[in-house]
Formats: C-alpha cells, sequence, structure tokens
C-alpha cells in the first residue's frame, strides 16, 4: 500500500532502482511499452524519458459493480514492473482490492489524494454504476456509486474506463437489467473517458494505456467508440492465426470433428472474432501464451458492447428480436418467404377466377389474330 | 366487349437504355450479394486433404461480395441521377408521391390488383403508383444495406471511400448488432424479388401489353382507344377550366 506522496515524489526511475531493477530491465520495460504502444524510436524516447524525470501520476482506482477481473488481469502484465511500477509504484492511492487501509482510513486516504491532486490525478473506473432504486444496488462506505463517481470524477484529469463493465455495462446491464446498471460515458460528461473494453481486458493493453498517459501527458489517439486506437483498431479476425482456414473456406463444424483437431477456423461454431476489435490476436494473453481461438474456443467478442444480449455463443447467427430465443434472421426469413409463395398462389388463383373475362378476351384476341394472319384477310 | 374484338397496339418507349442496363445490373448484382451473402453467413463445411494456402474459396466468395457491393452502390447512384435527367416514365416523381392523384391511383391499384374488386382497370404505361412507392421503399433498403455492408467493410479497407463508412459502427455500438441488421435486410430482398418477378408475370397476363419484355426493348403496347380516352380526358379537364374561369370573369364584367 502506498501512501500520499509528498510533492516532491520520487520518480518512476527512481522507483525502479529502489526496487533493486536495474537500468537495462527498465531500458527493457519502456522498449516493451513503446511496441505494444506503436511507437517509433522517438516516441519511444520520449517514453523512457518522462519515466525517468516524471514524478509520479497519482491514481484513485474505484471498484462498482463488476467481478475485479479486471484488476486480475492487470496485475499479471507480463512484465514484472508493470505490477511493480504501475500499480506498486504509480501511486495506487486508493482502490479497494489491493490497498491495505481499510474502513475509514481508507476512505480518508482518498479525500486526501482528491483534495491535493485535484485535476492532477487519474481517475480508473472498474465497474458500472446502478442507477435504479436510487443507486442502492452498490453502496461503499454509506455512499453510492454514483454520489462516489460524481465526486472523483470533479478533480480528475482523465478517466479510464477499465473493462466491459464500465465501458458498456457487460453482464449486469445485459436485459433485463434489473439495476440499471449504466457505463461510465453516460454518467460523467467534460472529462475525456478512455475506454479499455475487454472482460477483462488485456493487462498489457492497460499498462500500455497508462503508460502512455503518464509518458505524453495526454491521452492516447481514440476510436469513434472512444477506444485506444493503438489497441483496438483491428478485429481479432484481421490478426487471426487461424484466418487462412476461414479464407480457405475451411471450417469447425462441431467442436470434437476432424476439422477441429486440425485447428480450421471457428467461424461455423459461434466465433465472434470477425466483429470483435481487440489485441488478441497479437498480444495474447498470459505472458503471451495463449488466446481463446488458440486454444479452441471461439472468441467471445467480449470487449463488444452488448456482448451478452447481441449473439450467441456458439452459434453465428443470433436471436432475431421479438421472435424468441429459437428464432434467427434465417428461419424469420424462410418462414417469411414461404408465407409470401403461399400468399402470392392464393393471389394467382384469384386472377384467375376474378379477372377470367379480361384474360379470356386477352387470349381470344391472340386466337383471332393468329387465325387473321393464317387466312390473310387481315 | 365484343365478340372477336382485335385491338390496334401502338408502340410506347418506356425505359430508356440507361434504365434498362441499371435494371439488369442491379438483378445481377442483388442476386450474386444475396447469393455469397448468405453463404458467408452461414458457409458449408468444406472437406479437404489440400493445404489452407492453396485455397481461397472464402476468399473468393467475398471478393464477389465486395465486387458486387461497389457496382451496386454505383449503380443505384447513377439510378438517382437518372431520376433527375431521363424520360417522364423514370422521373423520381414516379416513386415519391407529391399530389393526391398519385394516392388515388394508390388506392385504385390495391382495389384492383390485390383486392380483386371488380370496377375499372387502371392504366399505368410507366410504374403504377403502388410499384413506385414499393421500389422508394426498395432504394431505403438498398442504402440500408450500403451503409451497413461499407460500415462492416471500413475496418478492413484503406480505401477512402470505404473509410467514409467508418462513422456506421459507432452507431450501432460496434459490428455485432450492425451485422445482424445486414443479415435481416438481405431476407428483405429476397422476398421483394420473388413479389417483383411475380407481378410482372400477373401484368403481363392480365393485361397483356409486353410487361416482360418491356425491361428488355424498352417498349410497351397501348391500345389505340387509350389513346382516343386520354385525348377525350384531357379535352374534358380543358373544357372545365374553361368554364370555370368564365364563370368566376361574369360578375367581373
Amino acid at each position: 500500500m502506498s501512501t500520499i506522496a509528498p510533492k516532491s515524489t520520487p520518480t518512476y526511475y527512481d522507483e525502479v532502482v529502489r526496487k533493486g531493477y536495474t537500468r537495462r530491465d527498465f531500458a527493457k520495460f519502456c522498449a516493451m511499452m513503446g511496441a505494444y504502444l506503436g511507437l517509433s524510436q522517438s516516441g519511444l524516447a520520449q517514453v523512457t524519458e518522462a519515466l525517468k524525470t516524471k514524478p509520479r501520476v497519482p491514481v484513485i482506482w474505484l471498484h462498482f459493480q463488476e467481478c475485479t477481473c479486471c484488476s486480475e488481469s492487470f496485475i499479471r502484465s507480463s512484465h514484472p514492473m508493470v505490477a511493480d511500477i504501475l500499480l506498486d509504484q504509480i501511486s495506487l492511492d486508493y482502490t479497494e482490492t489491493l490497498m491495505a487501509a481499510s474502513g475509514f482510513q481508507a476512505e480518508e486516504a482518498m479525500k486526501n489524494t482528491m483534495e491535493k491532486y485535484k485535476g492532477e490525478y487519474i481517475l480508473c473506473v472498474e465497474g458500472s454504476v446502478p442507477t435504479a432504486a436510487d443507486g442502492v444496488y452498490c453502496m461503499i462506505g454509506g455512499k453510492t456509486s454514483m454520489q462516489i463517481l460524481e465526486e472523483a470524477a470533479a478533480g480528475a484529469k482523465a478517466i479510464i474506463a477499465w473493462g466491459s463493465c464500465a465501458c458498456n455495462g457487460c453482464v449486469q446491464a445485459a436485459a433485463p437489467n434489473p439495476t440499471s446498471a449504466t457505463p461510465i460515458h453516460k454518467l460523467v460528461s467534460g472529462k475525456p473517458i478512455i475506454k479499455v473494453p475487454g472482460c477483462p481486458p488485456i493487462g498489457e493493453v492497460m499498462a500500455g494505456v497508462i503508460v502512455h498517459v503518464v509518458a505524453f501527458g495526454r491521452i492516447p489517439e481514440l476510436d469513434g467508440l472512444g477506444r485506444p486506437k493503438a489497441f483496438y483498431s483491428k478485429r481479432v479476425h484481421d490478426t487471426c492465426y487461424r484466418r487462412p482456414f476461414y479464407d480457405a473456406g475451411l471450417f469447425v463444424e462441431t467442436f470434437d470433428d476432424e476439422n477441429a483437431r486440425k485447428g480450421y477456423c471457428l467461424y461455423k461454431v459461434g466465433c465472434k472474432g470477425p466483429s470483435t476489435y481487440n489485441a488478441c490476436g497479437v498480444t495474447k494473453w498470459n505472458n503471451g501464451t495463449s488466446f481463446p481461438i488458440q486454444s479452441g474456443h471461439g472468441c467471445f467478442g467480449c470487449s463488444e458492447e452488448n456482448y451478452w444480449d447481441n449473439g450467441r455463443i456458439y452459434s453465428r447467427a443470433s436471436a432475431f428480436p421479438g421472435f424468441g430465443i429459437e428464432a434467427t434472421a434465417d428461419k424469420v426469413g424462410k418462414v417469411a418467404l414461404g408465407v409470401t409463395a403461399v400468399a402470392l398462389a392464393a393471389h394467382a388463383v384469384a386472377t384467375n377466377v376474378r379477372k377470367h373475362k379480361l384474360i379470356h378476351n386477352l387470349e381470344k384476341e391472340g386466337q383471332q389474330s393468329e387465325k387473321d394472319l393464317e387466312n390473310e384477310n387481315i | 366487349m365484343e365478340k372477336n374484338k382485335v385491338h390496334r397496339l401502338r408502340r410506347v418507349f418506356v425505359w430508356e437504355l440507361p434504365v434498362r442496363i441499371y435494371h439488369w445490373l442491379n438483378a445481377l448484382c442483388i442476386v450474386a450479394l444475396i447469393a455469397t451473402g448468405l453463404y458467408i453467413g452461414s458457409p458449408l463445411v468444406l472437406q479437404s486433404s489440400s493445404e489452407a494456402s492453396e485455397k481461397f474459396f472464402m476468399g473468393w466468395v467475398k471478393t464477389i461480395h465486395f465486387i458486387a457491393a461497389f457496382l451496386f452502390f454505383f449503380n443505384f447512384a447513377f439510378r438517382i441521377y437518372w431520376g433527375f435527367v431521363g424520360n417522364k416514365y423514370a422521373d423520381w416523381r414516379n416513386f415519391i408521391p407529391t399530389n393526391k392523384h398519385y394516392f388515388k391511383e394508390m388506392w385504385q391499384v390495391f382495389k384492383m390488383d390485390i383486392f380483386m374488386m371488380k370496377g375499372k382497370e387502371h392504366l399505368s404505361v410507366g410504374h403504377n403508383a403502388v410499384a413506385g412507392f414499393s421500389y422508394f421503399i426498395t432504394f431505403i433498403l438498398f442504402l440500408i444495406q450500403c451503409i451497413t455492408g461499407f460500415g462492416l467493410y471500413a475496418a478492413m479497407s484503406n480505401f477512402w471511400f470505404a473509410k467514409l463508412f467508418a462513422w456506421v459502427p459507432t452507431l450501432f455500438g460496434g459490428d455485432i448488432l450492425l451485422r445482424q441488421v445486414h443479415h435481416w435486410t438481405t431476407w428483405l430482398f429476397i422476398l421483394f424479388t420473388v413479389v417483383h418477378v411475380y407481378l410482372v408475370f400477373y401484368h403481363d397476363y392480365v393485361e397483356g401489353r409486353g410487361e416482360i419484355s418491356s425491361m428488355g426493348g424498352g417498349w410497351k403496347f397501348i391500345e389505340d382507344e387509350v389513346f382516343d380516352e386520354v385525348k377525350a380526358e384531357k379535352q374534358k379537364k380543358l373544357q372545365e377550366k374553361k368554364e370555370k374561369m368564365e364563370a368566376q370573369m361574369k360578375p367581373l364584367t
């Protein structure tokens, strides 16, 4: 547990040395972060310089409706320095999961940081905020999460929404959303918000986002949905090592078939890679060991908005809204086609009955002309 | 109708060449897009002993889909342009109701062709009002399909035109819902195609004016009497207008 740092705060590099790391370790760490962020040589130098000279940035990390998988992912970032420096020493002045203090002292620590570093601290939010029933579904220290968020956001320099809960509500916002779980960007305005979706987000991605904010003093470049472009501009599909099987048209049909053993594409068993924007295919998980598709399971689409309600996990087709869970677009379409065919057949019969005279006259007229042509008495 | 009366038919030029080219290119694109689109949504499980690197089947299906999509879009854009410069049967007013007469004709088409009521058959040399309006609805479907389709395509393309649609996934909160909307709309295209083809046969069958072949040569064949009727109606209207004007002028003089 870190304490509230005095104004003459040590730099990140000071902390690295104090922790017993060598300069070489520090350089490696900077290079790794630079690579994840996709920085050029000069950008890399800037990161190194910043971490060497800049005092640590105070961070308040709030937990609301969530499962703490984001924190777990973060502290398991592949480089030990991520946990040591960015967590321990980035000065997590308040985080329920990792701080030693509790109760009054903990709340006091947060209050102190908020006052002392007004307009300087980074607010990280993990979890969604329930707004139903005046927010009673998630209360900490006698305050609703909405109150806590409003207070903390007021003095924040920037807000990082960690994980799908904070970015789009995740599972607790899935229908019928009994607590009215609401993502952060819908509750806070006037502050830059970085969305880092995923359930959880990749640890290295989280570290990269923090390093970017610390090193450059501004938020990374974001896409239309507010996600850092460096990590969320490519679909999992585009960086998937099984992509050649997709392009060839070779698919797994069931999880235990011959094609699954051959490692074919998981598209037909519901892989959401083609509609999911994340860095899983490149960065992977657990020190670059693997990612879902590599272990034979399709992508969930966990970093996509509303993924619980939008799609089924093991099928490409989604439920057709209003027609029950079993109805897919193709099923509804086929029924509609059948109904149309029956209606047209009925119409054809009705035409021959109701317009019989009209059709009969046309036929007769045609026959008459045919006769006239033969007899040449036009 | 008297027994064995034979009508004299007059050739009317309805569909200009650009309209016909648009129609068939559009038909070709739609068939290709539906077929490849449904395949992409639910591909077959192929069995093969060759290496994946030697095959590109899904890749080709997607390529055809994308080429057809570009053709479809620019063809559609051209048709909108032609709605302003083409002949009166191609004019945009055939698709969007601008006057009372349009709704009147719509009701008559419903009465005669859908509810099969007895009465005076209506005459439409070009599109009838219901057909015209249903094409307007399909134009909206075209637009939805182009926007969602290029929206899905934008992320994998560097082409500036596709990049113009990069905002679309934001609107839908991501590709998952976008993909679904694209898929649902496909079925509306299928239903439209079936009804459209049926009705073309229907009109040809009950009117005998060459509805089916009109999209080939551009001609429809209209009975001589119709021209007389139209002429008489016009004169009657003119006469009525004249009388009305005179009635208004009288108190002044």
